[in-house]
């Protein structure tokens, strides 16, 4: 394995942190939040290094580490984009449009399911449920939810990626979190609800 | 002591076991996958699913469901046979119906469990899922297509061999069992082989080479350590196919080490077929028997008794040497002993030579000194049973001589003898841990005995074991915490047998040295392969044994013998049990079995030794030692002041312990013969080498 990893300082100092949150003697229930930590730093890629690096820094076989690294789905083991998008396909996002919103991205970056553009700057894969059909369809970009999408919108938060800057994550349309589009329909006499 | 139903049947079961225990105390049996009786409960394949009451109208895993005070379990009711039927259907929804081709076929839990509990058919018509094969090491061969995930290997590897070598990646239908593409660091590792219920860890060497339904099983006992194993010898014909361990609970539970179970294609090589004797070129030309023995006993005749010598080998059967001594003494030579590493073992008093403590005793120690040995390496099951009683906690262990990873936590005292002086004299802070012990123990190894000052360090080893309270701790438990833990099979039978210098006789360092200021004209070897043959040179050598190893290649004489799996033979194990070897098959060639061949020595010298038949000799042996009459018992140590005296106290050497083996895989003329050793002493000789991180 040629390439290495090594937390920089300011990780390191976190990482120490998180481990000393744990009972002594119970420093492997650190693996995952270093690992998180690990792979943010390593650019999203929890690679074979990151997995040797933590199980050095806890003392934990490696094979432990790379059971946990493997089994949890937001542990990338192959290398990602600096955006990685995370597309509901389930149904209440398809049946809002996302077969409409994966095309656009397709379009717009040239890559499909399982795929990173040549510079590096997306990756898509197709997932379950994200929790969040109230907004549907949904994007997961990183730690962020991009809901209420559309193909037009979709495009925008791209081109908005592309250019450096940091769309709102959030619904896309005119709606507060989850609250009815166009704003509130009930409720809106204050006075009458407070009887 | 709850009493739960089973099936109608009243019965009282002791508290915490659980339903699957319970079941099977009473005959009920239950299929399983994932269940092993010496491994955690994973509870992953369903397979034992039954039916519970009072509880949700659902079956319940039984392996991992506790019995409770009348509940009522049954086992043979039509919610249970479809549960069954159900979870077989999914275990072989991916499972490769490739039995026809496959090594576990006929005796795989799957193919079994399916004709007892399964479906006729499947409704599952997709393509089933494909998995790459993983590397595991030389030994165990994979077809990870047809693993089920019982993870019995994976429970394996980090509870009972103590390295966390394998487990499973990804999830779900993408589970994957793997070591990382790395061989097993283990000495135990073939034990993985028989625990898969299916023929996903098959054994390498004996891939494809056999079916198991064609072997001739035969009953035996190994021999490539002192831990006498009891092990399966499956033959075809006159050819050893395979080694498995056989349960005995009290020696090797139902584990065997990599060499005891691969190291016997070593019998099909190397081996001496036929007599050779040297001729006058000095070159070994092939001899008929009558030849052979002919010239060895015109040899001895011409010699006469002061300069005749025997040495006994580490693999030789107790008849070999009782009969080997009696005819030295039938000569008239005092010069012999079993002991080829000059071990000052002490044969006048058998407490000082045996581990005392039984290796099943080892689970009632609760405090252990290590003193020059590596037990994972010398005696893998010892280890093993070490690191179980460790698990179990409150196992303080220290080590005394050379630094190894012993998987499990080691208070590393120091290197050598000053360590040792430290301890007997009482200065050493471990002399308190062991004092506090109720039950301590401590294990001698051949690295601190077989050296210059080995009656010396016996001796302070036995004042470490009076001073700690080792040996009846004075309420009467009849507890003896010496233990010395031998390398060689033959070494403890040799010891009993007497096989050791009489008055005014040579040991093994005399003998050699004698040979070479030509004080003695010749020597019998008997398998003994593991001295500096090269100092034989001016002697007449005499080699009596299996394969053309460092004995055979100084020899003057060969005389074939014949390996463990070809006679029937007594071995007393480390812990002084008298075990009893069978023939699986027969010697090859001209090869006879080794008393007989010193029966037939005898008579050429018109000597004869009063027996003819193994039976006589036995009942003769028997007669003389009626210890030999016990098969697979461990006579109670003497404990208390009756345990006698042995050892020479004596200044100690500076010299640091070092453990006898090198080389796990190599250790005796059949390992070094195998091929499958060799390739494990490429790739695998380093583990259990000092890692610095267990002391």
């Amino acid at each position: 394995m040629s390439e290495s990893f090594k937390f920089n300082d300011e990780n390191l100092a976190t990482a120490k942190q998180i481990i000393a949150r744990y009972p002594q003697g119970r420093q492997h229930s650190a693996v995952l939040p270093l690992l998180d930590l690990a792979q943010r730093q390593n650019d999203g890629h929890a690679s074979d290094a990151v997995v040797d690096a933590i199980a050095a820094m806890i003392d934990m076989p490696r094979i432990r580490v790379m059971e946990v690294a493997t089994f949890y789905t937001m542990f990338h083991r192959k290398p990602v984009g600096k955006f990685h998008l995370q597309c509901c396909t389930t149904t209440p996002c398809w049946l809002r449009g996302s077969s409409e919103v994966v095309d656009a991205i397709r379009k717009h970056t040239g890559i499909d399911f399982g795929e990173t553009t040549k510079d590096g700057m997306f990756s898509m894969i197709e997932v379950e449920c994200l929790g969040g059909c109230v907004n549907a369809p949904i994007v997961q970009i990183n730690d962020d939810f991009y809901e209420d999408l559309d193909a037009a919108s979709m495009v925008k938060i791209l081109k908005a990626l592309q250019a450096g800057e940091t769309p709102e994550p959030g619904p896309q349309i005119d709606r507060q979190t989850s609250a009815p589009a166009g704003g509130a329909t009930t409720l809106k006499n204050i006075a009458l609800a407070k009887g | 002591m709850p009493k739960v139903k089973i099936n109608g049947q009243e019965v009282e079961v002791e508290a915490g076991l659980t339903v699957l225990q319970a079941c099977e105390q009473i005959g009920v049996e239950i299929p399983r996958f994932c269940y092993h009786e010496r491994l955690s409960i994973a509870g992953n394949c369903r397979m034992c699913l039954v039916e519970v009451k009072p509880g949700p109208p659902k079956p319940a895993a039984s392996c991992a469901l506790p019995v409770g005070e009348g509940m009522e379990i049954f086992t043979d009711t039509p919610m249970v046979k479809r549960a069954r039927n159900g979870v077989m259907e999914f275990l072989l929804i991916n499972h490769p119906l490739d039995c026809p081709i496959c090594d576990q076929g006929g005796e795989c839990d799957l193919q079994d469990q399916a004709m007892a509990y399964g479906y006729d058919g499947s409704r599952y018509a997709e393509n089933k899922r494909a998995v790459k094969e993983k590397y595991m090491g030389p030994l165990v061969k994979t077809i990870m297509t047809r693993c089920i995930h019982c993870t019995r290997c994976i429970r394996f590897a980090s509870e009972v061999a103590g390295v966390d070598a394998i487990g499973m990646l990804n999830r779900g239908e993408h589970a994957e069992i793997t070591s990382l593409e790395q061989a097993i660091q283990s000495e135990l590792s073939g034990n993985v082989i028989d625990l898969c219920p299916v023929g996903a860890l098959t054994s390498k060497p004996y891939a494809f080479a056999a079916r198991s339904w064609e072997l001739s099983k035969t009953e035996s006992i190994d021999v490539m350590d002192a831990v006498g194993c009891n092990i399966r010898v499956d033959a075809r014909g006159n050819e050893v196919m395979r080694v498995l361990p056989r349960l005995n609970e009290d020696v090797n539970e139902e584990w065997i080490s990599d060499k005891s179970r691969f190291a016997c294609d070593g019998l099909l090589r190397q081996r001496l077929d036929r007599p050779y004797v040297r001729n006058a070129q000095g070159k070994l030309e092939e001899a008929s028997w009558g030849d052979a023995l002919r010239a060895v006993a015109a040899k001895i005749t011409a010699a006469g008794p002061a300069k005749v010598a025997a040495l006994a080998g580490d693999l030789c059967d107790v008849e070999s040497m009782y009969a080997l001594r009696g005819l030295m003494a039938a000569i008239g030579s005092p010069h012999l002993d079993c002991r080829q590493d000059g071990a000052a073992l002490d044969p006048s008093v058998r407490a000082s030579y045996l581990f005392n403590t039984t290796i099943a005793g080892i689970e009632a120690a609760d405090a252990c000194l290590l003193i020059g040995t590596n037990p994972r390496w010398e005696a893998p099951l010892v280890n093993a049973r070490l690191r179980k009683r460790w698990l179990r906690g409150g196992f303080p262990v220290g080590v005394v001589g050379p630094r190894h990873d012993l998987t499990y936590d080691c208070d590393y005292l120091g290197a050598g003898p000053e360590t040792l002086e430290q301890l007997s004299t009482g200065r050493h802070a471990f002399v308190e841990t062991l004092k506090k012990a109720e039950k301590p123990m401590l294990i001698l190894g051949m690295g601190a005995l077989a050296r210059r000052d080995g009656a010396a360090v016996l001796s302070a080893a036995r004042e470490i074991a009076a001073q700690a309270g080792m040996v009846d701790s004075g309420n009467g438990d009849g507890w003896n915490g010496f233990n010395v833990l031998h390398t060689a099979a033959a070494r403890v039978g040799g010891l009993d047998i007497g096989f050791v210098p009489g008055k005014g006789g040579k040991g093994t360092a005399e003998i050699l040295e004698g040979a070479e200021k030509g004080e003695i004209a010749v020597v019998y070897l008997l398998g003994a392969d593991e001295i500096d043959a090269a100092r034989l040179k001016k002697a007449f050598v005499v080699y009596q044994g299996h394969h053309g190893d460092a004995g055979a290649h100084a020899a003057d004489v060969i005389l074939p013998g014949a390996a463990y799996t070809e006679k029937s033979g007594l071995y007393v194990n480390t812990e002084g049990r008298v075990q009893l070897g069978a023939r699986a098959v027969f010697p090859p060639g001209d090869a006879r079995e080794d008393w007989a061949i010193l029966r037939a020595l005898s008579g050429e010298l018109g000597k004869p030794l009063p027996y003819d038949t193994q039976d006589a000799l036995r009942d003769k042996l028997r007669r003389e030692l009626p210890g030999f009459l016990a098969i697979d018992t461990v006579e109670p140590s003497p404990s208390g002041a009756s345990w006698g005296a042995f050892g020479k106290a004596g200044p100690l050497g500076g010299e640091a312990f070092r453990s006898p083996i090198a080389n796990f895989y190599m250790t005796d003329p059949i390992s070094r013969s195998s091929v499958t050793m060799a390739k494990c002493a490429d790739e695998l000789a380093n583990s259990g080498k000092a890692t610095g991180t267990d002391g």
